[in-house]
């Protein structure tokens, strides 16, 4: 990360926060676009973590979930442009589910700016570079999602009964 | 007291379906009282907590919990069961995967009560009054469990053993799994008691289901003429059958009725939700923006529609911007 090195590590998370973003880039066009951006030597914000699959349309909305669950603070999803998808159509099956899961996450207190789609062909590494940047600085803005501290901080209320009965019960038995 | 395997039935944040199904065992009954003893069923029978908290620790065989975990109450009773029992059943859609209660997890707690208690259209309440978890009253003090923020699956409290899925489970399924415990031919751990099929594959209408759905609309049930022959996604209608188990045999197909997703995914599904918006998705037959945007927003509410009993079970579990 850029700015590991200007605080230690004591230092409290927000000032020191960086976005974690999980990219899934389709293998013909935009992991190949990225590789580009890679030999062209361009440099973007480091805070994406590429994951390759064989087209946009295997990206499950259960990954995009499951990434958000497990702590990522945005998702980015990249494919070919249309027409060039090389199985036909996944891209049109990616933005139809897209489509539909930006509504869900926007029922489920997601920011839209979380959450992107882009067409970005095998030439365009100037374009990866572009929308990872634009994309950490929206996550960056918008802060941490923090999704597994919600969780622990959801099932508190759970804790303290468990700490309560356990006392009954030494209790009942003495 | 006899030898007989003790069993135990509870209920939490549920209906009162799941408990009628029990009842829907008909003559049946009779047949699973002669070989158990029931030590708590309170829908039917005069047992109380004490008697349960007398028992020795595993003493019950099984305890079959309904209904999703949301107040206080429920989790002490259903942690108390579980140190009674040797195997725990989540019983039924809401403590399978959280259920109807479990779309409160879009809503704090605040709003909530706000709507239950002034703002619904049958509620009169000039004075705000609102349920307290204590009341003073002549020197005594009376209380009332605490509504938690959360509505959970009995698998988020507690360690359960298997599931019976289902809103509510069908008396078969329930008569298999009792006659598969007491002959002891106990299945592995974690699970779920009904075929590991989607409900398309045990569906009547399999037949008429094109292998390209293309969909250029949604119809609701309630505003369209339904066919009672065909495929009801080939007809428009968003029947949760492709990302819901199967073991209920279609009755809501059967019905005339979309299956709205009660049994919960198969065991190669972790979120029943999102696999439903993968799949009708990429159905759609639309390619520009504009045309898949209309034809999606034809689903009035994605999350109560995709997740109708899978919420507080889902990968998010609960709105992302609401308070511990």
């Amino acid at each position: 990360m850029s700015h590991a090195s200007e605080s230690g590590p004591a230092a409290t998370p927000p000032a020191q926060w960086e976005p974690r973003i999980v990219a899934f880039f389709c293998n013909w066009c935009t992991y190949t676009a990225s590789d580009l951006a890679g030999v062209s030597r361009m440099k973007h914000a480091p805070n994406v973590r590429i994951i390759r699959v064989m087209c946009s349309g295997r990206v499950d909305p259960q990954f995009v979930l499951d990434a958000f669950a497990r702590g990522a603070d945005g998702v980015l999803i990249g494919g070919c442009h249309f027409g060039d998808c090389h199985y036909s159509e996944g891209n049109h099956k990616a933005l139809r589910r897209v489509t539909m899961l930006r509504r869900v996450l926007a029922d489920m207190g997601i920011e839209a700016d979380r959450f992107r789609l882009e067409w970005i062909s095998a030439a365009e590494g100037e374009k990866v570079k572009s929308v990872v940047n634009d994309m950490v600085a929206k996550v960056k803005a918008l802060g941490p999602l923090g999704l597994p501290e919600h969780f622990k901080e959801w099932d508190r209320e759970m804790e303290a009964m468990e700490g309560e009965l356990v006392s009954k019960e030494v209790a009942h038995v003495g | 007291m006899s030898a007989k395997p003790k069993v135990a039935f509870y209920w939490c944040a549920s209906c009162g379906g799941c408990e009628e199904s029990v009842v829907d065992l008909a003559e049946t009954i009779l047949d699973v009282v002669a070989k158990v003893d029931i030590v708590l069923w309170p829908v039917a029978m005069d047992f109380k907590r004490k008697d349960v908290e007398a028992m020795p620790d595993g003493s019950i065989l099984a305890a079959l919990i309904n209904g999703a975990i949301r107040s206080s109450e429920q989790e002490e009773m259903v942690r108390l069961l579980r140190r009674k029992s040797q195997i725990v059943i989540a019983y039924g859609a809401c403590a399978h995967q959280g259920g109807i209660p479990g779309l409160g997890n879009q809503f704090s707690r605040s709003a909530m009560m706000k709507f239950a208690y002034e703002d619904s259209p049958s509620t009169q309440n000039p004075e705000h009054t609102h349920p307290m978890p204590e009341f003073a009253d002549q020197g005594r003090l009376a209380t009332l469990p605490t509504l938690w923020n959360v509505v959970r699956t009995l698998d988020q409290v507690i360690d359960v053993e298997y599931y019976l899925p289902g809103c509510p489970p069908t008396p078969k399924l329930l008569g298999q799994a009792l006659e598969a415990l007491l002959s002891g031919q106990a299945p592995p751990k974690g699970t779920v008691l009904a075929p590991d099929i989607a409900l398309c594959e045990e569906c009547p209408r399999k037949d008429t289901k094109p292998t390209d759905l293309a969909i250029r609309e949604f119809k609701r049930p309630h505003l369209a003429l339904v066919d009672p022959e065909t495929c009801l996604l080939a007809q428009g209608f968003l029947c949760m059958g492709p990302a819901t188990r199967g073991g209920c045999e279609a009755v809501c197909i059967r019905g005339n009725m979309p299956c709205s997703g009660c049994f919960g995914p198969t065991s190669r599904v972790r979120d029943q939700g999102a696999k439903m918006l993968s799949s009708v998705c990429s159905a759609i037959a639309a390619t520009d923006d504009k045309e898949i945007q209309d034809i999606v927003n034809m689903i009035p509410d994605p999350v109560g529609t995709l997740y109708r009993y899978g919420l507080a079970a889902s990968l998010l579990r609960r709105r992302a911007d609401l308070q511990a």
